[in-house]
């Protein structure tokens, strides 16, 4: 995943919510659902080495298992 | 839903075959998509027939259908703030049903912002509104490199992007799925809806293109 580590910011929350498809694989916690969320990511944050315009970005949906809050 | 993944995993297979050559072998995801399809079937969670139909559903879907969404939202304002507000209602609007239970968000092209879809998992795809994904686009070069040199990416494509442009990559998810509303090109003032859809493309809605006038038309 070429987004792990990196930080975003949450543009949008995707409504409904949606279950855990993970977890629902495993039959574990069976209907949990939680939110998507919809991030940007600026281009140079995701690789260091971006040649283009600095204003580039990328968006994303992600479930909310996989975020972590942070402060900047 | 399951009648798509059987089309996904049917379109993979023609893929590799042409690649392997003359095989007439099974491939493993053949056989999975087979087994998986009769147990399903076996165990009543749904007919052949509604596998057949669904199939028929997806093959039915063409770029012509998002073609009239971008011709309506060039023409008609209020339905373009309904568009950008909820993609999928907005289609729905026009009778364009969505059968595999995703989002549509529409990503507006301007002056300052140029959007460009990818799928760099799979080969998610807004299908209910553009049909199936060409080639290129589920395969692994135009998915790694769209996120990683989107500009670079495009000028393959012959589309260059002023640096003052934002370029903002949407990667698509099995939940979310995306349609660019590419921009209406200047001399179609007072153009009736039917030329207007005639200039949309897939490649335009799918941001690698801008839509053009046809070389030679009255500007």
């Amino acid at each position: 995943m070429y987004l792990r580590g990196k930080a975003g910011t949450v543009e949008a929350v995707i409504e409904p919510i949606a279950v855990d498809n993970e977890r629902e694989g495993y039959g574990r916690n069976a209907g949990t659902r939680r939110h998507y969320y919809r991030l940007a990511f600026a281009m140079t944050e995701l690789w260091p080495e971006y040649a283009g315009s600095p204003a580039d970005g990328l968006r994303i949906e992600v479930y909310e298992t996989w975020l972590e809050g942070i402060s900047r | 839903m399951a009648g798509r993944d059987l089309a996904v995993s049917k379109s993979v297979h023609d893929h590799s075959h042409d690649s392997a050559g003359d095989s007439n072998e099974p491939g493993y995801f053949e056989l999975m998509e087979a087994a998986l399809r009769e147990l399903l079937v076996e165990k009543r969670y749904f007919g052949a027939d509604e596998i057949r139909r669904q199939i028929e559903v997806l093959d039915s879907r063409t770029p012509a259908l998002g073609a009239q969404v971008v011709a309506r939202a060039w023409t008609d304002p209020a339905f373009k703030t309904r568009l950008l507000a909820d993609g999928r209602a907005a289609c729905e609007e026009l009778g364009i049903s969505f059968y595999d239970d995703t989002r549509l968000i529409v990503l507006e092209n301007t002056e300052t912002v140029h959007n460009l879809i990818v799928c760099t998992l799979c080969s998610c795809y807004p299908r209910p509104v553009l049909g199936l994904p060409p080639d290129w686009y589920k395969l692994k070069p135009y998915r790694a490199r769209a996120v990683v040199e989107p500009r670079a990416v495009l000028a393959e494509f012959g589309t260059i992007i002023p640096d003052d442009v934002e370029i903002r990559v949407s990667d698509s998810t099995a939940m979310v799925r995306y349609l660019v509303l590419p921009r209406r090109p200047e001399g179609t003032e007072g153009w009736p809806h039917e030329q207007l859809a005639a200039l949309v493309t897939r490649d335009a809605m799918i941001g690698v293109i801008p839509v053009n006038l046809p070389a030679g038309a009255a500007r």
